[in-house]
């Protein structure tokens, strides 16, 4: 596959992981050269990550074989089928278990465990096996057999109340931005886990939770409410598009010309406040003027007249172009940059040029996927293969892995167990 | 039931699975030790780092961290003089008050060492040589011009060969100070998320107002986990490997995670377009975001399709007395004779379609009569996804998070008494994670650091 040292080559895991909270984290793994074995249900055509089929797809193709999500959230790793509802698939994920270094999953609390495969199971079958978990509200606690995924993580953990313009309800992220994040944390867990162990010699289980990961990320807001019993809720807040930690103004997103065209610009500071004000009048603009008023010379006083600032700023920018507005001002050192669509920043940014990795898939065929956002000068990342399609390592698992004569791996083909 | 009490209305569920209790002792980082070079762009990564266990020497220049100079401030009046040598209280409550230092740098040191004098790179050098990790987001080619970037940290003796150098910059940078490319361009948080891409996704259905940024310093984070990230995978591999440079793009971090936006532009070309509270998508959905009856919203979720859920629902209507009130109620009862509705028969059968949009509406009606809490809690112990969009500190109070563990208190020096703060974002059973002291005050542990390096 690669020439360049793999910095995971030695770990083995055993991946009950699905959508991205879970499939994220296995990701990162597999990027680092790690031997990640994904397993699938052949009963359910591998439906039980509804990712594998769902929308977008390549070229209107359809089918479990192209779920572009399911090929982005999966590169690198091997696929296996079991239907561990039979002995004879049981014994298969007993044995795997027992050669791999970890178990993850983010089913819903205790589906693992009923499925026979719980956390003193598995230390029997591998003693230092690190088995971590990951699900919306952990495995203990009121709420473990809640339903989750990514917009209801972010809601219950105060991600979605705080994004929005003061007075509007939530806009809460476009996305699951806490399944992306769940599946950071669920790596960093898993190689704390490994660490641990390689200190010890001891596994342990990890009981994730997603909900608890996205309720660390509020960093000072939270505070604010413990120690000056600052409301976090009402209608001047979350006002997100500001800054009051730090405090800057301006600080927020304007329209420039065109359809739905926006520019960010932040003042870090009175410096950044200056440079502003002279490219505007440089910019020989009729708001220039108003800008200088005394009242805007300290962050004081610009955070105290920020609906005024800002509605000097919206003419400022109204008419522009938003690649002017953000070449000068960065020209003139002041943070600033359009809100880019999708497009434009895979195809447009040369600062990320080369993120985008091409892989080839059996189905889809050549397409391009998230990279790692680092290099590592010595153990560098690597990824190459899409997604597995189902069950398409089966043949190297059961026969080198796990020693199944041909004739074994036809027999469980036959009796529906892989 | 009181707004400002989330405990009401939620009940306790049987917890029949056995987790082991997590046990006292050090966490999975135990024995990491990691040099951080104060910057507000590195600070959480080192808390994670630190949180889980590593000894994080934070290294500030004589005047204290940026960080201790934002804000939030604590707001009340606080006795400052605490015990450090003789500085004047003004001084102290200027750069020991600030929430902002005080949530990204638990469970770390601190020492004053002046990274411009020869003497202080000399006590730089000794703790580099005595750590396992540097971490640090200094502007590309500054510590090069000092003479301490990688190469003279991992070269000859004293170097430290097994170093691992993580360095977080806005575009990325190469270890001997290159710059990556579109560097020079000054960043926050803001332009990150804005280039980066999450922004395009956030917002309102109503494309007059502004994409939006989520509050906390997201985009931060975002490089943060992956320097984390990178920084125990470096580590694991070092037995075999040796140390190495790491280069985290913030630029980049902030790309990668954006999920559906990124690959429906690189496996269809599709352009997501932002919507109130739910994902951006190329074609339009409905709304899943609904006011409910004490001002809090809910997100309702995936709609019911199977019969039980049908059930379910026309019943909890029923037993609040909503039923006749709720103008699709017929409608809604019919669920319960679709074995389990398809997108296909939604699509193609006319009535199923109704059925399924009477589900979706009952949810949104019955959310609307009560607290968001209670609707939450109703639906999903009836089997039916919500969450209810709490504030942060409301999930600090919630009875989940309280019974797991999640909020601890912290002693607070600067106050005299214990302070809440979020604790462990993973709970390990062997190893905890956790905050393992405040914040330090600048230069609480120069002295002692000196002593074990020297």
């Amino acid at each position: 596959m690669t020439t360049t040292p793999q910095a995971l080559e030695h770990v083995r895991v055993c991946d009950f992981t699905g959508q991205l909270a879970g499939a994220g984290a296995t990701r990162w793994l597999a990027s680092f050269g790690a031997e990640v074995i994904r397993i699938e249900d052949p009963t359910n055509q591998g439906r039980w990550d509804i990712l594998r089929g769902s929308p977008p797809f390549k070229d209107e193709r359809r089918g479990i074989e192209f779920g572009s999500g399911f090929n982005n959230h999966n590169v690198n790793k091997l696929g296996i089928t079991i239907d561990a509802r039979t002995p004879a698939g049981r014994e298969l994920v007993a044995d795997l278990v027992s050669i791999s270094d970890v178990v993850a999953e983010n089913f819903a609390a205790g589906v693992l465990e009923r499925m026979g495969f719980g956390y003193d199971r598995l230390r029997e079958l591998q003693p230092s096996i690190v088995y971590v978990s990951n699900c919306g509200f952990g495995h203990t606690g009121p709420y473990r057999d809640f339903k989750s995924w990514g917009p209801i993580a972010q809601a219950v953990s105060g991600i979605t109340h705080q994004s929005g313009l003061a007075g509007e309800a939530p806009a809460g992220w476009g996305y699951s931005y806490l399944d992306h994040t769940g599946g950071y944390y669920m790596a960093m867990a898993i190689l704390m886990a490994l660490l641990h162990r390689d200190r010890t010699g001891e596994g342990q289980w990890v009981d994730m939770s997603c909900t608890e990961a996205g309720a660390y990320l509020h960093g000072a807001d939270a505070l604010d409410h413990t120690v000056n019993g600052v409301a976090l809720r009402g209608d001047d807040r979350p006002a997100s598009n500001r800054s009051a930690s730090p405090a800057m103004a301006p600080h927020g997103v304007y329209r420039c010309a065109g359809d739905d065209n926006w520019v960010a610009i932040a003042c870090r500071d009175d410096h950044d406040w200056q440079r502003l004000s002279r490219a505007v009048v440089e910019a020989d603009d009729p708001v220039a003027g108003e800008l200088r008023a005394e009242r805007f010379d300290t962050v004081a006083g610009r955070r105290t007249h920020e609906d005024d600032l800002d509605a000097l700023l919206t003419r400022w920018c109204a008419d522009r172009n938003r690649w002017d507005v953000e070449d000068d001002l960065q020209a003139a050192g002041v943070p600033a940059a359009a809100v880019r669509r999708p497009g434009e920043r895979i195809d447009g940014d040369i600062a990320t040029r080369d993120l985008w990795p091409m892989v080839d898939h059996p189905a889809m065929g050549g397409v391009r996927v998230d990279g790692q956002p680092v290099r590592f000068s010595v153990t560098d990342w690597s990824i190459t293969d899409g997604g597995p399609t189902l069950g398409q390592d089966n043949h190297y698992v059961f026969g080198e892995l796990l020693g199944r004569s041909a004739s074994e791996i036809e027999r469980l083909e036959d009796e529906g167990v892989i | 039931m009181t707004a400002g009490d989330p405990a009401a209305g939620s009940a306790a569920l049987p917890v029949s699975i056995p987790t082991p209790a997590p046990v006292a002792g050090p966490g999975p980082l135990h024995g990491v030790r990691v040099i951080e070079i104060a910057d507000p762009f590195c600070a959480f990564a080192g808390k994670l780092l630190g949180d889980a266990g590593a000894d994080v020497i934070l290294v500030e220049p004589p005047g204290g961290a940026e960080q201790r100079r934002h804000g939030p401030f604590v707001d009340v009046d606080v006795d400052v003089d605490v015990d450090v040598d003789g500085e004047p209280a003004a001084e102290r409550a200027e750069h020991e008050l600030s929430l902002a230092f005080w949530a990204e740098n638990t469970s770390k040191r601190s020492v004053i060492c002046d990274l411009e004098t020869g003497p202080g790179r000399r006590f730089f050098r000794q703790l580099v040589t005595s750590a396992d990790v540097l971490l640090e987001a200094t502007e590309p080619g500054w510590l090069a011009s000092l003479g301490i970037d990688h190469a003279d940290l991992t070269g000859d003796p004293p170097g430290n060969p097994d170093l691992i150098h993580v360095a977080i910059t806005p575009f990325g940078r190469r270890a001997d100070g290159t710059p990556g490319r579109g560097d020079g361009h000054a960043v926050t948080d803001l332009t990150l998320l804005a280039r980066g891409g999450p922004m395009w996704s956030c917002g309102y259905d109503d494309h007059e107002l502004p994409p939006v940024r989520g509050r906390g310093e997201q985009g931060l984070r975002m490089a943060a986990h992956f320097a984390v990230m990178s920084t125990l995978t470096a580590l694991l591999a070092r037995p075999r490997h040796g140390g190495q440079f790491v280069d985290v793009s913030m630029v980049a971090a902030a790309n990668v995670t954006t999920e559906f936006a990124s690959y429906s532009w690189l496996a269809a070309r599709e352009t997501v377009q932002r919507q109130t509270g739910r994902h951006a998508t190329a074609r339009p959905t409905e709304p899943t975001q609904v006011r409910c009856a004490d001002g809090r919203y809910l997100n309702t979720g995936v709609p019911p399709r199977t019969p039980g859920e049908f059930e379910s629902l026309a019943s909890w209507l029923t037993e609040l007395g909503l039923d006749e009130e709720f103008p699709l109620f017929a409608l809604l009862a019919m669920g319960s004779e679709y074995q389990r509705l398809t997108l296909q028969m939604i699509v193609e059968d006319p009535l199923a379609g109704e059925v399924f949009g009477a589900g979706r509406e009952a949810m949104a009606f019955i959310a609307s009569k009560l607290p968001a809490h209670e609707a939450f809690v109703g639906f999903q112990q009836r089997g039916i996804a919500s969450g209810v969009v709490w504030s942060p500190d409301e999930t600090l109070a919630d009875p989940h998070f309280v019974e797991r563990g999640f909020p601890v208190a912290v002693d607070q020096p600067q106050l005299g008494r214990a302070v809440v703060y979020p604790g462990a974002p993973i709970r390990f059973t062997a190893s905890p994670m956790g905050i393992n002291g405040p914040a330090p005050l600048l230069g609480e542990h120069t002295d002692a650091v000196r002593r074990e390096v020297t």
